[in-house]
């Protein structure tokens, strides 16, 4: 972790940060325009910018088709997933000041997964925006048993304990998931390709109707950056500045469970990027949430995009699903991460 | 964070304790956890015998004796040693081995996360026993030949290979618990991922089978898939509760375990090379039985109140859950659940009371 280089509160907008954020934008718009570019027909960027310009063109049919019914789709899904993934895993870091925080290992996506399988199995419910309330639902009843959990008893969260919280959900409810899966190949079959994490075959309904969650997640997460920074400093030091650290909490806890809820629900349980992701930002811009997180968004949007067109490029006829993708180039580098830093709380 | 990474209870250890001494190795025996030794030994042998006795043609505890003293009838010798005690047998040493290996990596990293399924070696494991299923998917002839001898030896290089990849890139002046984890969870992740994309690419038939193995099962075991986990248990077992007193002396840290002349690195690469060993011939046997690794030194912990998961009890506890759920899971259920499944839903909410309890007398 770079050291700060002024004071976590109360000070104006580091230039520096200000342009790495600017720098970090430009990455982001290189990683929309190629996944607008790429795929199994690659578009030049002028065929993509007259397709956007003249969505009414005849000449451009086909590529009218391509561009605005599979690549507009599934990159503005690779932004939500994204920003609310980046997001999410930067609140969790930042509340429990434990570098494993993920929204994989406090057991959202396990939740969301029971969720659809209890779906497919229980009600035959398949390929519709309905198969996106229930992946909620789950999400959100996991998130609220694991801070149940962790909340239970006292008001300090130590790192081990919440982290086994979070295994402990998750196991529970991938067995639960198991359950019904091994006993019903339909659901088997929905499950594997689901677990995987992926942008294709996703429907702009899909986007659209978790598009509410992710933005108030967004809202919530912004307006928690500050009390972020209180925090960091230690309980009683953000008492002391006159934080309200339980409303503090909460706001954080509702952001993180809606930003995961909503990416989970429409891509599948997506590794990596939230682990990965703020490290990799405060890396960049420091350890001040006012910059953290704008660049969680940034290089969220970039990671998951970039993932998602090196999935198209390499797996050839059947590609690769970002999921995969993202965990064997997030692998490695996470590896490096972890060998290079001191490790100890955040 | 003031809390130590650990929900290990330092607890007053009376010098004077009674003891058993085996050559330099001392095991100082609490009456506490001597006590609930052999109640988990007599718990596990009447595990044993219900356990042989369950199934659809039930027979009678007394017969189950009666057969396993050798004076049983033509049938009952017949189901006893060649349909059910292979089973029973490789649940008892799957319990064992993933209970030891638990306590052992829960120990020496002093960190209850750090168990075989959060460093590697369950995700290395699964993904060379899933890639040997589907390798051999298709034809029954094919498959069969992989199920024989083709799981065991894939699960097993897939441990070693991951958890080396593990303790290699975890290396740095040393290993760090967290480091160790962190660099588990990334290398278990892809493994994961490398897992689901072949489950994603298999045909529908071999997706289910590989997905049933990947729960854990007992299910299809036979003296043959038995062997190789009696020979690695019989060896490694006693190895790692010979590591007992060295582990207390390494839990002290390495500054002070070194002063009093003990090769902190070199015990550690034994202690997880006996750990790795352990699970592999555990998932290769049965898979990745969920939880019992997790959980089971989590128990002896705190039903001792020790100051560290005592690895001989892991062992025996872990036997007693595995051979509770597989005799559950074949007889509760309409349909044979895997006993990986029934560990877990046991298993899972046991860490989340024992979680809140925690939390509680923190609290307090």
């Amino acid at each position: 972790m770079p050291p700060a280089s002024s004071p976590p509160t109360r000070t104006p907008h580091h230039p520096a940060a200000l342009t790495t954020l600017a720098a970090l934008t430009l990455l982001a718009l290189a990683a929309i325009a190629a996944s607008l570019m790429f795929g199994s027909s690659r578009l030049g960027p002028g065929q993509v910018i007259t397709t956007l310009l003249h969505p009414s063109d005849p000449t451009t049919s086909e590529l009218h088709a391509i561009v605005y019914g599979v690549r507009i789709p599934r990159t503005v899904l690779g932004i939500v997933v994204g920003t609310c993934l980046g997001l999410a895993g930067a609140l969790m870091q930042g509340h429990t000041r434990n570098p494993l925080a993920d929204p994989g290992l406090f057991g959202v996506s396990a939740g969301a997964g029971l969720a659809v399988v209890i779906g497919v199995y229980l009600l035959g419910v398949t390929g519709s925006s309905l198969d996106v309330l229930f992946a909620l639902a789950g999400a959100l009843t996991a998130s609220t048993a694991v801070f149940a959990v962790t909340a239970a008893g006292s008001a300090t969260a130590s790192p081990v304990p919440l982290a086994l919280a979070g295994t402990a959900v998750s196991a529970l409810l991938d067995a639960l998931t198991s359950f019904i899966v091994l006993s019903d190949r339909d659901a088997l079959n929905a499950y594997r390709l689901w677990v995987t994490g992926s942008l294709s075959g996703r429907e702009l309904t899909i986007t659209w109707s978790v598009l509410p969650f992710a933005l108030a997640g967004l809202l919530l997460a912004l307006l928690n950056s500050r009390a972020l920074d209180n925090l960091s400093l230690g309980t009683d030091m953000a008492q002391g500045l006159g934080e309200n650290v339980i409303r503090a909490r909460i706001t954080g806890l509702a952001a993180i469970t809606l930003l995961t809820a909503a990416a989970t629900a429409a891509a599948g349980p997506i590794g990596f990027a939230g682990l990965v992701v703020p490290h990799l930002a405060r890396a960049t811009v420091g350890t001040s949430h006012r910059h953290v997180l704008p660049a969680c968004a940034l290089l969220g949007t970039t990671l998951v995009l970039t993932a998602d067109v090196i999935g198209r490029l390499i797996g050839g006829m059947g590609e690769i699903e970002v999921g995969i993708v993202l965990a064997v180039i997030g692998g490695p580098f996470f590896i490096a991460v972890a060998r290079r830093k001191s490790l100890a709380a955040l | 964070m003031n809390t130590p990474a650990t929900t290990n209870q330092p607890t007053d250890q009376p010098t004077d304790q009674p003891g058993i001494t085996l050559g330099p190795v001392g095991i100082p025996w609490r009456p506490r956890a001597l006590a609930v030794t052999v109640v988990a030994l007599i718990v596990l042998a009447g595990l044993i015998v219900a356990g042989t006795a369950a199934g659809s043609a039930s027979l009678s505890p007394a017969d189950v004796v009666r057969t396993l003293l050798g004076n049983g009838t033509y049938p009952q010798h017949l189901i006893v040693f060649d349909l059910r005690l292979p089973r029973i047998l490789t649940g008892v040493l799957v319990g064992i081995c993933l209970g030891t290996a638990g306590a052992l990596t829960q120990t020496f990293t002093n960190n209850p996360l750090a168990t075989p399924d959060v460093i590697g070696v369950t995700a290395g494991a699964s993904t060379g026993a899933v890639a040997a299923i589907l390798v051999g998917g298709g034809s029954y002839a094919v498959s069969d030949a992989v199920l024989g001898s083709g799981i065991p030896v894939a699960a097993t290089i897939g441990a070693l290979t991951a958890s080396a990849l593990v303790y290699g890139l975890g290396w740095r002046d040393g290993i760090d618990s967290y480091r160790l984890i962190l660099v588990g969870i990334g290398v278990s992740s892809v493994l994961t991922a490398l897992t689901s994309y072949l489950l994603v690419r298999a045909q529908i038939t071999d997706a289910t089978r590989a997905a049933a193995w990947l729960v854990g099962s007992l299910s299809g075991t036979s003296w043959t898939s038995l062997t190789p986990l009696a020979v690695v248990t019989a060896v490694a077992a006693p190895l790692a509760v010979a590591c007992s007193a060295p582990l207390a002396v390494a839990q002290l840290g390495d500054e002070t375990a070194t002063g009093v002349g003990l090769a902190v690195q070199r015990h550690r690469l034994l202690v997880i090379a006996l750990a790795v060993l352990l699970t592999g011939a555990a998932v290769a046997a049965a898979g990745p039985v969920g939880f019992v690794a997790f959980v089971v030194p989590q128990i002896a912990l705190r039903t001792t109140a020790a100051s560290r998961p005592p690895i001989l009890l892991s062992g025996l506890l872990g036997a007693c859950l595995v051979t509770a759920a597989d005799l559950a899971a074949r007889t509760a259920f309409p349909y044979q659940v895997p006993v990986g499944l029934l560990t877990t839903l046991v298993g899972a909410p046991y860490l989340i009371w024992l979680l809140v309890r925690h939390r509680k007398e923190i609290a307090r």
